[in-house]
């Protein structure tokens, strides 16, 4: 092999083109009509399912799967997208094996659940591939609604509130609308320029203008926003990073995993990313994940990742940890950073075990690292936004603020996972308790 | 090890899994295949009067009803009797018996209802060699219109006529096919008996349209745009013709009488059970065509693994084991008196004993928040619905409640006794018998 794989440094180029692509295509190839009908055959029709109540938008799981199996996989689509306008990005990225998948009886009864996700992408591929938009706009209301953030949740909101005949203009920071969906996922996730086709799909409906690199505090201020329209939806994500506390962590390589994640997304070649030879990512969630596996896959010859705490609490899913197991990357976990080492640009981190109170026991780790992707977590931007609760904004059941006129959802507001099927819920009940609001 | 060795009309065969009439054994090299994968016999293509032989569709001949995973459930066909010549039919029969003497070689037949077309065929059919004959009175579709097959099966007095015909041009057993496209199979069989049958085999294929294209709009399988009803095989017929050949195993006037069950065989179990019924051997057509001629080698190991289990050392011994409790409804024991109950362990929570009980029937299942299930005795009659449509074998069982206990339903004690319609208060017919 011509692999550059040995060679010490961050480069680009580590493989052959070959390897990028194999490594870098749909991680769960999509079902053929075959597979779609004997998956969809195994599907017990259960009264009151609790895979439904399992998914987040609560999507009717049985009906669409029996809609699928009896050769209407359009109909299927539009009974998930009646609930879940995003569900071809939710099929792709929602931890199934944490939501309907854990709670189908098969998985009970067998250990081997209906595959739910990837019969929703069956269906909603069906009818997205044909470029066919299956809802109708009701008649304009005369009223208009800005919703900030163009990720799942602002883009939910602004589906349902464009469908609902409201006028809706999106601000998003971004170049290029989708959010998370488009800079925040794993490539291989979301191959083929998914997400983009996706918003492009969600805005036939009408009625939506997208303001893109227009940024909340900068171009526009949450007060003329909300002056100059009836009502405000909030979904702009958490917009900060987690700064890393220990000495060294300036050097030159130490950066933000979710910049390097929005990279590869963007990148038109996959190598043109550098990437070092020895890579540590430290944090237990998807985005540290997601940035583990895919310098894997862009060819680092080894890739740790460090957790402080133990592996039941990492939020990425055991399927996520697994996936990253079984790419080479090696799992640290009880650890937690002590210091950046190196002349200039990183060369070695240091780590000092500790117990399962976090309680340091004096062992430390030293590892090599070209490259050190911070995933601690990410913070919400921005001033004079509507009381918060924690580091989030506070809202109530139906996403109303503190601020009458504003409401929020997705990852910037309070209560919820962080995931994306739960913005989409969000957002899609905010718009309709707007709705309910610009009515009455 | 049993001895699935059956006679069957003094014809002997090694197993009891004989090939149907059919495109399978429509020639030499099927049949020699057959006869080698372990057939224990064959019963021949029929065939038609000499002279030019029919002509077949050029286009589709078969409809499929598909269940998961396309396993075929129905098979509808179009066919008609041999295409072929009738010499070169006869010529293979002879050499295909003569190489196989072991195995049961059956020539189906199907000539117009005049004695002379009867008369003609029947020698050259008995210098063969073969062991027997099956008159085809079955087949539904095409040759039905000429008034052959079915069109014969559906009128006794032929059925009896024909078969008195061959019985008095033909040396060897007689076999009648009967059609189950009919209201009384009984008749057609007590027919046969009186022309002098020494066996009936059944059934034959059932009148059928399997689907209908919505676009060409047009039954399926359409040759160039039209359709035509065919005749209708496999699993999903298999309990229609278990009734009918329990029909004729317990009628007195047919009552004794052999019987080559035929419908929907797939499994060792399949054969088994039409044994039970009366049967004295079965025909397969369906399975092999679905899977081809190995498929009897499970039907082999199944039937002898279960003979051993049960300690049955040949087919006898089993053979008519269930006509004695094959029944009319009114002799139903009314005092038989069964609830359902789910086992907790081995329930997964579907709910579908849930819906199909509150929606459908008697609203005898409890659902708790957790989604636990349970059954209501106070309202259960023992339906048995929830045990069918749960999706977890013997998780849902029918309990007998046991005699002086009261059933919660009806506030009776259940009785010791046999009761049954006959003798019922309700019955208006038992109070005038009284």
């Amino acid at each position: 092999m011509a692999d550059k794989i040995y060679e010490a440094g961050v480069q680009a180029g580590r493989l052959n083109c070959d390897a990028y692509d194999a490594h870098f295509s749909d991680l769960h190839p999509a079902l053929d009509r075959h597979e779609a009908l004997v998956a969809a055959d195994r599907c017990y029709f259960c009264h009151d399912a609790p895979c439904i109540t399992a998914c987040p938008t609560e999507i009717d799981i049985p009906l669409f799967i029996r809609q699928i199996a009896t050769g209407t996989p359009d109909a299927a689509a539009k009974t998930i997208l009646t609930q879940n306008i995003m569900g071809g990005m939710c099929a792709r990225v929602c931890p199934t094996e944490q939501l309907c998948e854990e709670a189908c009886v098969r998985e009970l009864a067998e250990g081997k659940p209906v595959l739910i996700g990837q019969l929703q992408r069956f269906a909603t591929d069906h009818l997205q591939e044909q470029g066919i938009h299956p809802f109708e706009r009701a008649p304009e209301t005369g009223k208009h609604v800005a919703v900030v953030g163009a990720g799942p949740a602002g883009l939910s909101a602004a589906h349902r509130l464009a469908m609902l005949g409201h006028a809706v203009t999106v601000y998003d920071a971004r170049a290029k609308p989708g959010g998370l969906n488009e800079y925040g996922i794993a490539a291989y996730k979301t191959p083929h320029g998914f997400a983009q086709g996706e918003v492009d799909w969600l805005l036939k409906i009408g009625g939506i203008t997208i303001r893109n690199e227009t940024v909340l505090g900068r171009d526009v201020t949450l007060d003329e926003l909300n002056g100059d329209h009836d009502a405000v939806f909030l979904g702009m994500g958490l917009g900060g990073v987690n700064a890393l506390d220990v000495s060294g962590a300036d050097k030159e390589g130490v950066l933000d995993a979710v910049d390097f994640i929005a990279d590869l997304r963007q990148a038109g070649n996959m190598a043109d990313i550098p990437v070092g030879r020895d890579v540590v990512v430290i944090g237990g969630g998807m985005t540290a994940v997601d940035a583990a596996v895919q310098a894997k896959l862009l060819g680092a010859l080894n890739v740790t990742l460090v957790y402080r705490r133990g592996r039941d609490r990492m939020n990425a899913s055991v399927f996520e940890q697994d996936l990253a197991a079984s790419k080479g990357v090696r799992i640290v976990t009880h650890a937690v950073p002590k210091a950046v080492h190196g002349n200039g640009a990183v060369r070695e981190i240091e780590f000092e075990y500790v117990d399962a109170d976090m309680k340091p026991t004096g062992a430390t780790l030293r590892l090599a690292a070209d490259q050190v992707f911070k995933a601690i977590g990410q913070t919400l931007e921005g001033d004079n936004l509507p009381a918060l609760e924690g580091r989030k904004i506070k809202v109530d059941g139906t996403g109303r603020t503190s601020v009458e006129g504003i409401w929020a959802g997705g990852d910037c507001a309070s209560g919820g996972d962080d995931l994306t099927v739960t913005a989409v819920a969000e957002g899609r009940d905010a718009a309709m308790d707007i709705h309910a609001a610009l009515a009455g | 090890m049993a001895d699935l060795t059956t006679d069957f009309l003094g014809i002997k065969s090694p197993n009891p899994f004989w090939l149907a009439s059919a495109p399978p054994t429509d020639k030499e090299y099927n049949v020699r295949r057959a006869f080698e994968a372990g057939w224990g016999g064959v019963v021949w293509k029929t065939l038609g009067s000499e002279g030019p032989p029919v002509v077949n569709v050029n286009g589709p001949r078969y409809g499929v009803i598909h269940g998961a995973d396309r396993r075929v459930l129905g098979l509808n066909n179009i066919e008609l009797i041999t295409d072929r010549d009738l010499q070169t039919n006869l010529d293979e029969i002879t050499r295909v018996k003569a190489d196989y003497p072991d195995r049961a070689l059956i020539v189906s037949i199907m000539v117009p209802c005049e004695e002379e077309a009867w008369k003609a065929i029947l020698p050259k059919v008995e210098a063969t060699g073969a062991d027997g004959i099956e008159l085809n009175f079955g087949c539904p579709h095409g040759m039905s219109e000429r008034g052959m097959g079915a069109a014969v099966g559906q009128v006794p007095e032929y059925i009896e006529m024909v078969t008195r015909w061959c019985k008095q041009y033909y040396s060897k057993p007689v076999i009648v096919k009967l059609t189950p496209n009919i209201t009384d199979v009984r008749q057609p069989a007590a027919a046969a008996r009186r022309g002098g049958a020494d066996a009936v085999s059944l059934i034959n294929t059932i009148n059928s349209i399997v689907s209908v294209d919505l676009d060409a709009m047009s039954p399926h399988p359409s040759v160039d745009g039209k359709g035509t009803h065919g005749g209708y095989c496999g699993p999903a017929v298999k309990p229609i013709a278990l009734s009918m050949v329990s029909e004729i195993a317990r009628a007195p006037e047919t009552a004794g009488m052999p019987i080559s069950g035929i419908g929907g065989v797939t499994t060792w179990r399949d054969a088994a059970e039409y044994i039970t019924l009366g049967c004295g051997n079965v025909q397969v057509c369906t399975a092999a065509m679905t899977y081809g001629f190995k498929v009897v080698q499970e039907m082999i190991s199944g039937l002898s693994e279960w003979m051993d289990e049960k300690g049955h050392t040949s087919i006898q011994d089993f053979m008519g084991a269930a006509v004695p409790n094959t029944t009319d409804w009114q002799y139903l024991n009314l005092n038989y008196i069964s609830k359902a109950s789910i086992n907790q362990d081995d329930c997964i929570s579907c709910g579908r004993c849930y819906a199909a009980c509150e929606d459908t029937s008697h609203q005898a299942i409890a659902m708790s928040d957790d989604r636990t299930f349970t059954v209501i005795d106070e309202e259960c009659v023992a339906c048995n619905l929830c045990v069918e449509v749960c999706p977890v074998e013997n998780c849902i069982t029918m309990v007998q409640m046991a005699p002086g206990t009261t059933d919660p339903r009806t506030g009776k004690v259940v009785e010791n006794t046999y009761a049954n319609w006959t003798m019922h208060p309700n019955n208006p017919s038992a109070t005038a018998a009284e």
